[in-house]
């Protein structure tokens, strides 16, 4: 599988009246990225699915879906993507097979691949029993997957999924996730979601949209490195005196919580750290400090994702492994 | 595709109660006018003998029986239009639409295709009224071919009216109003002008002047023109509503 650019999008802008809804914005998809784009209410994920689908148009801004301008050739553009919204667009009053047989054919999907791309897409959603039944008549989770059918039924390049498991009781988010964990192997995938661990069940890359701008992008494993902190908290059962432990070379800073339980902070270079913990080792049993807890603190993508939305100053580009 | 889009339109219509409620109604009052206008001429069918040149069965009753299938529309068209467009705003529908491979123009077609062959149903089985009358009398087959052309015309003209007002509002309730107040005020704008017959504006701005010259029998190229011109400007309204819906909404 060879990787390519599904979407090149730069510098998109767009204002509802005074409200700048979307600034600057840049990014780009690749086969095999399933990309989170989380954000909190009123970020901006929104529009910015909206613009990328081609059902809003940006103020200013280029985007490329497989290499075709989504504003200069929208149709031809259009053909490559396959869109859920937050609302999922059904017409209620059609039976499932219907509507799926409408969507294949507003997807210019050829005569006779129809009932094929119908089948394939019901299967892969497990709508397969409920084909006959009217749209109007299904539980909420069911239109989801009718909704994600829809989206998925002409094999796009491109797959844009607002809040895909909103309503879904926890099987169905378990088979939905293995759905688009699936798809992400020969497709683009952009989910956007505010549900954290979500991303971290299918997502490999993670961009965070804050007031309608991008604040955070990253990989797995950058998020993995990001949730690395230096701090690691002692307990002791006859906890020693606190500028004992701030003697050892290598901790840079210590935090006292309770009598019996600290924080510490190590140095940022990994040789040093290591040394520090050795020795911290031996303090304890030469002085018999019976220390019971020894735990690395980790950053959980809540605390980044909290740290990047809530505070007030402005955006940094990619959070360096500051304090919490 | 335009096609798809209007099978489908007319599939959601006759799924709907609306539809069949509206055919079966019109039908009813429709049939109604019919029988009232036979009797009508029945009873002055002795008075007619007398006169040199009478006015024959198509005039006495299929003309008045197309004139007021002409009102009736004028009150039924913005019923059927209203959800055209705000409906799929309303519900998000639109987003399947706006996120497929289709232009604005082909949604913007394949809606107009969809209520113009639902019309089609609406005047095939209006038509069945004047054709009975074949049973029992000659009919001047030309007069009644102008008037099906001027109910054509007509509904052609509601529905683009329509089309682009449901397409500028997600309330189809306030999308009907807009309907039928802008048809209304087309219908009788030349109210203040009616006797004056030279060159008034109202006159050519007016759709009952171009619709009952066609009833009449006199199908006049300006007639045609004003239909074709009121349908393009519309369609064409809509089209570019749709557009400046992905730069707004």
């Amino acid at each position: 599988m060879s990787k390519t650019t599904l979407i090149k999008a730069t510098g998109i802008n767009r204002f509802f009246s005074a409200t700048h809804a979307v600034k600057d914005l840049a990014f780009e998809l690749n086969t095999g990225d399933i990309l989170g784009f989380l954000g909190p209410n009123g970020a901006g994920k929104s529009t910015t699915m909206q613009i990328i689908s081609g059902t809003l148009a940006p103020d200013s801004g280029q985007i490329e879906i497989n290499g075709i301008d989504l504003i200069e050739q929208p149709t031809l553009a259009k053909q490559q993507l396959g869109y859920l919204p937050e609302l999922p667009p059904l017409y209620k009053e059609l039976t499932v097979n219907e509507y799926l047989l409408y969507a294949a054919k507003l997807r210019a999907i050829k005569k006779d691949k129809l009932q094929a791309a119908i089948n394939n897409a019901r299967q892969r959603c497990g709508l397969s029993e409920v084909g006959n039944k009217l749209i109007s008549s299904l539980s909420k989770g069911y239109q989801q997957r009718v909704g994600i059918a829809q989206a998925i039924i002409h094999n796009p390049a491109v797959i844009i999924l607002d809040e895909p498991t909103v309503g879904l009781d926890p099987i169905q988010i378990q088979e939905i996730r293995q759905l688009i964990t699936e798809l992400g192997q020969h497709h683009g995938i952009i989910i956007s979601t505010h549900i954290l661990p979500e991303v971290h069940a299918v997502c490999n890359r993670v961009q965070i949209i804050r007031q309608g701008r991008l604040v955070y992008h990253s990989d797995m494993d950058g998020i993995s490195n990001a949730m690395q902190s230096n701090f690691v908290e002692l307990s002791f059962k006859s906890a020693p005196d606190p500028s004992l432990l701030q003697n050892i070379a290598g901790i840079s800073q210590l935090d006292k919580i309770t009598p019996h339980d600290f924080c510490i902070e190590l140095s940022q270079d990994q040789a040093e750290s290591a040394q520090a913990i050795n020795t911290l080792l031996s303090r304890s049993l030469e002085h018999n400090w019976q220390l019971n807890k020894m735990l690395p603190r980790v950053r959980s993508l809540e605390q980044i994702f909290i740290d990047l939305t809530v505070s007030d100053s402005t955006a940094p580009s990619v959070p360096e492994d500051a304090a919490e | 595709m335009i096609l798809s889009i209007a099978l489908r339109e007319l599939r959601s219509l006759f799924m709907s109660p609306l539809a069949w409620t509206v055919l079966a109604v019109v039908q009813f009052i429709l049939a109604w006018v019919f029988f009232a206008q036979i009797d009508n001429f029945f009873s002055l069918q002795p008075q007619l003998q007398t006169l040199k040149s009478a006015p024959g069965v198509t005039d006495l009753v299929v003309a008045p029986l197309f004139n007021i299938t002409g009102i009736v529309l004028l009150m039924v068209a913005p019923l059927m239009t209203m959800r055209l467009i705000s409906e799929e705003r309303r519900t998000g529908t639109i987003q399947l639409l706006m996120s497929s491979p289709v232009s604005m123009t082909q949604i913007v077609l394949g809606k107009y295709l969809g209520m113009m062959l639902f019309f089609s149903i609406f005047i095939l089985q209006i038509s069945l009224m004047p054709l009975s009358l074949f049973l029992g009398t000659e009919l001047d087959i030309g007069k009644l071919m102008a008037g099906f052309l001027s109910l054509f015309l007509l509904i052609s003209a509601f529905v683009a009216a329509g089309l682009y007002l449901s397409s500028l509002t997600d309330n189809p309730t306030i999308a009907a109003v807009a309907t039928f107040g802008l048809l209304l005020l087309l219908w009788i704008i030349n109210a203040s002008a009616a006797n004056d017959t030279s060159g008034n504006v109202f006159n050519y701005i007016s759709l009952i002047q171009h619709s009952n010259a066609i009833i009449r029998g006199v199908i006049n190229s300006t007639d045609i023109i004003y239909f074709v011109l009121f349908i393009c400007t519309f369609l064409g309204l809509s089209v570019r509503q749709l557009d400046s819906y992905r730069l707004q909404h």
